[in-house]
């Protein structure tokens, strides 16, 4: 994070002085703060809704109905890890936290999977291992809360309308990953 | 009738949630409550990040190296069909969430949150994850350290994931 913020500021402060933007620039080192803060009053909201409705989910036992739901599809997917009973019901728990976008409990639900399917690896990424983190790394969210929030926050006329883009979006991009993962398996020892 | 159903979903799921949990008798008021007051400490957590980078990209913006960049990587976006807008959220998504955040956010502040580019950056912030971090966070988890093929397949996702958005806002919108 150092070196991206550094990054920003060198690649700010050359170009400002190259095109003799110097005043803007200066102007705008405060009102970019400002920014941050009217940007996070605006998500605060949204955020603390969808905060609570996650928590209703976890706790009805939401998350455990659609692990049950996922499930038939990630046995295809990991069929190792399905004979590992821990390693099983992690995986399933991360697709369906990732899916209602529960990030808090998604990420380590995916870490016991991880730590439960590398077992015996020898510290080797196994094709299933890569297929959990292409999984996470592409994300399969079915309500995007904190864009929608951004969105309302900035007046936006319908925050959630483009809800099916992402849908059709994270589909493709899941499903593109897995199958480069799967023709890279071939070559990638 | 399309558009009355996306309407209802979100309205719709929240009613469906709790009567879900009020079946399961679950004091479904109070969860919402101590959940809010969870989201009100993870907005308080991510302020600071938001106020640095926000700051970085205004001085990217204000000094004209966002437009450089724009321009630099504007040949490379028309083959993609990606608008050349939002190359500098391309490059920054899969290395730092936040910034991600504050670029994208930046993007549907300056051009709008319901025009074409702002709503291409919503979608690419919606449908894709900060790929290098979660890579590092699970393989450093569970002590792997041949990664193999994971990350040039999970950059293989979040291309389709920026194509796609800008291609389905131009389809829908």
């Amino acid at each position: 994070m150092t070196w991206i913020w550094t990054i920003f500021l060198l690649l700010s402060v050359l170009c400002a002085a190259a095109t003799s933007q110097t005043a803007a620039l200066s102007a705008a080192v405060l009102s970019g703060a400002g920014q941050g803060i009217t940007l996070t009053i605006s998500l605060a909201g949204p955020l603390c809704l969808w905060s609570g409705v996650s928590r209703v989910m976890e706790e009805s036992g939401l998350t455990a109905r659609l692990s049950a739901l996922v499930s038939p599809l990630l046995r295809r997917l990991f069929p190792d890890a399905w004979t590992n009973p821990a390693a099983r019901d992690a995986l399933c728990g991360n697709l369906a936290a990732n899916l209602l976008g529960l990030g808090n409990a998604a990420t380590p639900l995916g870490i016991r999977a991880v730590r439960q399917m590398a077992q015996g690896t020898g510290g080797q990424a196994s094709d299933e291992l890569c297929r959990l983190v292409v999984m996470n790394t592409a994300s399969v969210q079915l309500i995007p809360a904190t864009v929608a929030a951004v969105r309302a926050g900035l007046g936006s006329a319908a925050p959630f309308d483009l809800l099916p883009a992402v849908w059709i979006t994270s589909l493709c991009s899941v499903s593109v990953g897995l199958l480069a993962a799967k023709a890279l398996s071939r070559w990638v020892r | 009738m399309g558009q009355i159903i996306l309407d209802l979903l979100v309205p719709g799921l929240l009613l469906g949630i709790s009567c879900w949990a009020m079946a399961g008798k679950r004091d479904v008021y109070t969860l919402m409550i101590t959940g809010a007051a969870e989201g009100l400490d993870t907005a308080v957590r991510i302020l600071p990040a938001l106020v640095v980078l926000l700051t970085a990209v205004g001085m990217l913006r204000a000094s004209g190296a966002m437009e450089l960049l724009t321009r630099l990587m504007t040949p490379l976006c028309r083959v993609l069909g990606i608008p050349p807008e939002t190359a500098p959220l391309v490059v920054i998504r899969p290395i730092s969430g936040s910034a991600a955040l504050a670029v994208g956010s930046e993007l549907m502040a300056t051009y709008g949150p319901d025009s074409p580019i702002g709503r291409t950056a919503a979608v690419m912030l919606g449908s894709t994850e900060t790929t290098f971090y979660t890579i590092s966070v699970y393989f450093g988890a569970a002590g792997i350290r041949r990664t193999r093929y994971a990350i040039p397949a999970a950059l293989a996702a979040d291309l389709t994931g920026f194509v796609m958005a800008a291609l389905t806002v131009r389809l829908f919108w």
